[in-house]
């Protein structure tokens, strides 16, 4: 079965601990994470991985489901690149002499939609949002011209393309049914 | 009602109460004393068991739990005292029993800073338990241990680790009862599909040769009679895993006995031969299975589980039906038509008869030599009308008292199964007496997992607990000295054991024993054991170099077994 990167988004519960949780599912199946990011989301108290990793359907299948199991977990789904929106952010640290003396490194920075955030005479902040494979071509040239203090980018956040919000319905659901529940019981 | 202040520790023995619990198995230690205080005035309510060791804790409570179907409880201190029962907890995991671990934790102000006994317990237990969490106030307790019996009973049940920080036990709160039947991220049953109901009745309804897999699932989710109704409706032969051997009679008609590497020949030959394979509450462990790429490529398979992970997770099935079998098998039965395979089930004969010519009469009346672990299983199993609860070590003595004795109640055998932890016997059957009073309970044991629990007669002498207690002593680890005859060139590498007179260890404990050393003296001392008011050793010295078969060799195929090696 072919490797291929996926996305996986994760609801959680706001509980200590989970992010250990969901990281050892991967570990224990020799399943390396490409990139990991977590925030709160738009749904009061829930949490939201967003994970990449590389690999098979198969094995992702089973990832996702691994991860479900934990009670803490809402939900979680798997995708390809073409049923999400993503984006990534980079930020580099350069030198401000070098950002003078070279005007190509300026040229770089526009013709990759970079923007200056910071400028003293010591060094200069580059901010850059985009595609990972943008961030790369950047952070490639402007390693060329050895102008790089610093360089980081985040891990890769994603939304989906889809039209129907899964969680919100999943956790409506849930609540209605616990409430006809134990409306029954009264 | 005005509620009144009381301390957390005091809170965990009335919610403790409030959900029903009678038996806690336990030990105490420096940072769970202030719970062990106020247990002190609740003795007449729950009864706590002083164990000898931690870990015997944990595999008592779910001794308790796997013969009664309530939750298991322990009671241990922080560090030392909660890593001990780190075992038993992952032990409960594998096998899906519900017990709840309530271990002493340093205050909230020393966390983090390797104070005396601290060890981070949420930390290393949550890969291995169904949930894990830290108690950091007293007004928390009652919610916590609320979950807590509600995630470890519901749904596919598991262990829960409550970590209870000292100011927590100490401080007061305003104290109410709570229960929860509802958490919003956890769906214990999954809703079954109506469609794949009527897919599975469908395939099964245009096989010629059916046959099902039984397993632990039915008894967690009491689905004895309905498995039945539903076997008997469509003739389906079925074979039973280690976990699931009482799930259904042994001397019912279309049981074909174990599945799996030393299991019965007929079921497993006949799982490759099948048209349509019907797993129900049995998640294709490599014990079961063999090598996945030759596992019944022929059938049609359908999956009946509560678990949604376990779906095509070792192997890919065309139909899964999730949901509680209890259920799911009330509506397959309801959808197949009434059936009968006679030639297909009288086909399993053949395998029968070949299995007791070449091996089951050679272990359960080998007329002479030494004592066989078969025969004395057997024996035992037979002299209590085959109504005894078997609780089992890990090894040969597991094996062959699993296959040799014969069950006729549910929720009837008790074994370590998916981790496979020596020691886990004389705990496990410790819990059980508690679990079920009522029945007979029989430790089968060998030498190597005695003595990883020997501490436990301690235990059993201070609350004349009533175990009957079978040595089947070879002086070898047997089921690890049969694999190196087998595959490391008879290299005996350190499974030789020398013992030591078990007579005079149970002398010492005041426990009444007996030693069998001949075949004629064997029905004279299990009567002994049997009639005996308390605990009982039986220490059978059996054949040093027995061997548990048949055998599919690790990563073989399930059809192809050894009858001999």
């Amino acid at each position: 079965m072919e490797n291929r990167l996926y996305t996986i988004l994760v609801y959680t519960e706001n509980t200590a601990g989970l992010l250990s949780q969901v990281s050892a599912v991967f570990t224990r199946r020799q399943i390396n994470i490409e990139s990991i990011s977590a925030s709160y989301s738009s749904i009061k108290g829930v949490h939201k991985y967003t994970i990449t990793t590389y690999t098979d359907e198969k094995s992702v299948v089973k990832v996702v489901k691994q991860i479900e199991k934990k009670v803490d977990v809402l939900q979680a789904h798997y995708f390809t690149d073409d049923e999400i929106f993503y984006h990534e952010i980079a930020l580099f640290k350069i030198s401000t002499p070098e950002l003078e003396d070279n005007p190509n490194i300026s040229k770089v920075i526009r013709s990759h939609g970079g923007s200056i955030v910071e400028v003293n005479s010591v060094y200069s902040v580059v901010k850059k949002g985009g595609l990972s494979e943008e961030i790369t071509s950047l952070y490639n040239e402007l390693q060329e011209t050895g102008c790089i203090f610093q360089f980081v980018r985040s891990g890769r956040i994603a939304i989906t393309k889809s039209n129907v919000e899964r969680v919100n319905e999943f956790i409506l659901e849930r609540e209605q049914k616990h409430r006809k529940h134990s409306g029954c019981k009264e | 009602m005005e509620t009144e202040f009381i301390t957390g520790a005091e809170a965990l023995m009335r919610s403790l109460e409030h959900h029903g619990v009678t038996t806690i198995f336990g030990y105490p230690g420096g940072s769970i004393m202030p719970t062990f205080d106020a247990l002190y005035d609740h003795t007449d309510r729950l009864n706590h068991i002083l164990v000898r060791h931690e870990q015997a804790a944990a595999h008592a409570a779910e001794g308790y739990a796997r013969v009664s179907g309530k939750t298991g409880v322990c009671l241990v201190t922080s560090g030392p005292g909660a890593t001990n029962t780190i075992t038993g907890i992952a032990d409960a995991m594998i096998d899906s029993t519900p017990i709840v671990v309530i271990a002493g934790q340093v205050g909230t102000s020393f966390l983090g800073s390797d104070a005396f006994q601290e060890v981070d317990l949420v930390g290393i237990t949550q890969p291995i338990s169904k949930w894990s969490y830290q108690i950091r106030r007293a007004e928390d307790v009652p919610l916590a241990v609320a979950k807590a019996f509600y995630i470890a009973g519901s749904g596919r049940p598991g262990p829960v680790v409550l970590d209870f920080t000292k100011n927590a036990q100490v401080s007061k709160f305003q104290y109410k009862p709570v229960s929860v039947d509802f958490i919003r991220s956890y769906v214990p049953v999954p809703e079954t599909e109506p469609n794949s109901v009527a897919e599975a009745a469908r395939l099964i309804n245009a096989a010629k040769h059916p046959f099902a897999l039984v397993g632990q699932g039915v008894e967690l989710g009491n689905a004895h009679q309905e498995l039945k109704d539903f076997l008997e409706k469509a003739d389906i032969p079925c074979g039973t895993t280690m976990l699931g051997l009482s799930a259904i009679e042994s001397s019912h008609r279309l049981n074909k006995g174990m599945l799996g590497m030393h299991g019965n020949l007929g079921p497993n030959v006949k799982t490759n031969e099948c048209d349509v394979l019907i797993a129900i509450g049995m998640r294709f462990d490599d014990r079961v299975t063999g090598n996945t790429e030759t596992y019944a490529k022929q059938a049609k398979i359908i999956h009946l589980d509560i678990a949604p992970s376990e779906i095509n997770k070792n192997i890919n099935v065309d139909v899964a039906v999730l949901g509680n079998c209890k259920d799911t098998l009330r509506q397959l039965a309801g959808m197949v038509y009434p059936a009968r395979h006679t030639e297909w089930i009288e086909s399993f004969k053949k395998y029968e008869d070949e299995e007791y010519y070449k091996v089951i009469s050679k272990e359960i009346s080998p007329g002479e030599g030494p004592l066989k672990m078969g025969e004395v299983a057997r024996a035992v199993s037979e002299a209590n009308g085959n109504k005894a609860v078997l609780v089992t070590d890990v090894g040969q003595n597991q094996l062959l008292s699993a296959r040799y004795f014969k069950y006729s109640q549910k929720r009837s055998i008790i074994t370590s199964g998916g981790l496979g932890t020596m020691g886990f016997g004389l705990p496990a059957a410790m819990g059980a007496t508690y679990g079920a009073p009522e029945r007979t309970v029989c430790a089968f044991m060998g030498d190597g997992g005695l003595q990883m629990s020997i501490q436990e007669f301690g235990t059993i002498m201070e609350h004349r607990i009533p175990v009957k207690m079978i040595l089947l002593n070879n002086n070898y680890l047997g089921n690890v000295r049969q694999w190196q005859a087998m595959f490391f060139n008879r290299r005996y590498s350190f499974t030789p054991m020398m013992n030591p007179d078990y007579m005079k260890i149970a002398e010492g404990y005041g426990i009444e024993s007996c030693l069998v050393e001949t075949r004629k003296d064997l029905p004279e001392a299990i009567n002994r054991m049997l009639n005996a008011k308390g605990p009982f050793l039986l220490e059978v010295r059996v054949i040093d170099e027995g061997k548990v078969l048949p055998m599919t060799p690790p990563g073989g195929t399930v059809s192809e077994m050894l009858l001999d090696c």
